[in-house]
């Protein structure tokens, strides 16, 4: 039993990853119209700037949480508007072209500098309170003993994912972006600068990948190329979520961490795939994906 | 919303004699070029790769369908070639109808499931696909995980052509490549190849025309996915190993580059794209990982300012077809 809880656990922390990334995914998608193939190669720099900040200039953990995704985001939406605002107007696929090219482009660098290997990224010893040693250590639950880390990737990507959730279906702001996204002419009309809400939404959406990569820098070492292979099944999430909605994705992501954790505990074989799996046979009953609209 | 190829021109006697003297051109010289001194290995993992390219051109060029996981027909025929090869013994002519017939197999399933989905989505569900078999190969005995299947017999085709002959292997080889490229271009200009265009241009145009435009796509895909199964087959044979390397995502990418380098929707552009590409690796290979960087920027550069492609562009200005 023991272990069964461990695998639900290791599956709700993938989980985490899958709804932050699949739901800046989302958001991106909603306004850009692009499938953001760099936001693999995004949560990697996220990792990273956590490690630079740590190791060049000694900001730990809890600043890297806030500066890491301002510093990618900053990033992301240069990149937006050098050159992801050319292709607007254009065929969908020019985008995840363009950002597969950038995916290579940043992944290629960083794996000349840090070669394939990972480096190691300590779990923060601090604030210590009491018995409490920052997010080190762990706890008895009677039926399992819980990381406090993994415990807390948890909690704190749900409370990030049900804030933007929040910004965006519930604020006034949120109304702003959802209403440029069905009709940008018209949000125009009333004073608004679309083009700047479409870079500041890229922003958002990078910004959620980077904060993932944060989040996962202790757990999964540090390395180029720890995006590449995720954002294939942050892919397969999106597709049998659908990407209709932003609830769709986050409920989905943590989903299916937790079916991929189960699976690792009853038929360790499948695990790799069972995602893929699944995305097939969601594909052969209802083409759309589960809360998702037409293509 | 701009199509991928919007300027195509239309299929006139003048475009088609263009075509068919470029044709010509392209044959005797890569049938001179064992005379020169040009490495033939090269040319003939070039030529694998530009009917690999030219068959996932004919679904995103002239179907509108983005394949993104297009590795997994190349690399699922050449594990079958290889099997058959080497564990069943079998004759090179029935090894490659092994990796074909495994290829077209494997593309009728995945395009039934893909082609339920449009666009973007389309192209994940294909990278997904592929990631799923990838993981499959990589845990199945028959494919010795991470290191393939290697020392593959080459064997003597149909009895007669000694493959293990560099010379004879290039002639087998360009001879597959020539095939498989007139097989797709006379698909192109086909009333199958029209309908085809007619659905990327305007799908609902087509459907209410009465055309079930599932069922093109879909024998597109299949067609494809056989002729990249092809490439796959005659593959083995010149690498004489079958290996992850060719059903990881990666190499899709590649595909999908070498086409656009060259130019979507244009009948030479792949060849152009894929010759372009494998001869980067080949003569850059010295500046490791930064290979992966200058191919970023290819597909950036290309995808910002120079979206017909090498052919694309050059067929724009003279104003012709290629």
């Amino acid at each position: 039993m023991q272990a069964l809880y461990a695998q639900l656990l290791v599956g709700l922390i993938n989980g985490s990853f899958y709804a932050l990334l699949s739901l800046g995914l989302a958001v991106i998608f909603g306004m850009l119209n692009i499938i953001n193939f760099a936001h693999g190669a995004l949560y990697m720099m996220g990792a990273f700037c956590a490690y630079f900040l740590l190791n060049l200039t000694g900001i730990g953990y809890w600043w890297a949480l806030l500066v890491a995704p301002i510093v990618v985001g900053i990033f992301g939406m240069i990149l937006e508007r050098t050159m992801l605002q050319w292709l607007a107007g254009l065929d969908h696929l020019y985008g995840l072209l363009l950002t597969f090219g950038i995916a290579l482009i940043v992944q290629g660098v960083f794996q000349n500098y840090f070669g394939s290997s990972g480096l190691p990224y300590a779990i923060p010893d601090y604030p210590q309170i009491g018995e409490w040693r920052g997010l080190q250590g762990g706890m008895n639950l009677g039926f399992m003993f819980l990381p406090v880390y993994r415990g807390w990737v948890v909690i704190f990507s749900l409370v990030v994912c049900i804030a933007t959730w929040y910004l965006i279906e519930k604020t006034r702001l949120g109304a702003y972006l959802r209403a440029a996204t069905e009709n940008p002419t018209l949000v125009r009309a009333f004073g608004i600068n679309v083009p700047r809400m479409i870079t500041l939404t890229y922003g958002l959406g990078v910004g959620l990948a980077a904060l993932a990569g944060v989040l996962s820098a202790p757990i999964n070492q540090v390395r180029p190329l720890m995006g590449a292979d995720l954002i294939i099944v942050v892919f397969a999430v999106v597709v049998i979520g659908g990407m209709g909605s932003i609830m769709g994705s986050i409920i989905t992501g943590f989903a299916l961490g937790v079916i991929e954790g189960l699976t690792k505990y009853f038929y360790p074989e499948a695990s790799n795939t069972v995602v893929f799996v699944l995305m097939v046979l969601v594909l052969l009953v209802k083409p759309t994906g589960l809360t998702g609209r037409a293509a | 919303m701009s199509a991928l190829t919007d300027d195509t021109l239309p299929l006139t006697p003048r475009a088609m004699r263009d075509e068919m003297i470029v044709f010509a051109a392209m044959a005797v010289l890569l049938g001179l070029v064992p005379l020169t001194g040009i490495y033939p290995f090269f040319v003939m993992q070039a030529l694998c790769f530009a009917l690999l390219a030219c068959a996932f051109n004919l679904l995103i060029g002239y179907g509108g369908l983005l394949s993104f996981g297009h590795a997994m027909f190349l690399g699922t025929a050449g594990y079958c070639t290889a099997h058959a090869l080497k564990v069943w013994g079998l004759s090179p002519e029935l090894g490659i109808l092994v990796g074909v017939a495994g290829a077209a197999a494997l593309s009728v399933v995945t395009g039934f499931i893909s082609i339920r989905r449009q666009g973007i989505y389309f192209s994940m569900i294909t990278l997904a696909l592929s990631q799923l078999l990838y993981f499959i190969y990589l845990q199945a005995p028959f494919t010795h995980g991470e290191d393939g299947i290697q020392g593959i017999p080459q064997g003597y085709l149909f009895g007669i052509f000694n493959l293990a002959r560099p010379t004879v292997l290039y002639y087998v080889v360009l001879a597959g490549f020539l095939g498989g490229f007139l097989l797709i271009y006379r698909t192109i200009n086909s009333p199958f190849g029209e309908v085809l265009k007619a659905i990327r241009e305007n799908e609902p145009r087509a459907i209410s025309l009465g055309y079930k435009t599932d069922q093109y796509k879909l024998l597109a895909f299949i067609l494809s996915g056989t002729l990249a199964g092809f490439a796959g087959s005659l593959k083995v044979f010149v690498a004489q190993n079958a290996s992850l390397t060719d059903v990881h995502w990666t190499m899709s990418g590649e595909i999908v580059l070498m086409t656009l380098v060259g130019g979507l929707g244009t009948i030479f552009g792949p060849v152009v794209g894929a010759f372009v590409i494998i001869a980067m690796q080949q003569y850059l290979a010295g500046f490791g990982q930064w290979v992966t960087v200058i191919q970023g920027v290819i597909f950036v550069a290309c995808v910002l300012t120079f979206r017909r492609g090498v052919i694309g562009e050059i067929a724009h200005y003279l104003r012709r077809s290629l």
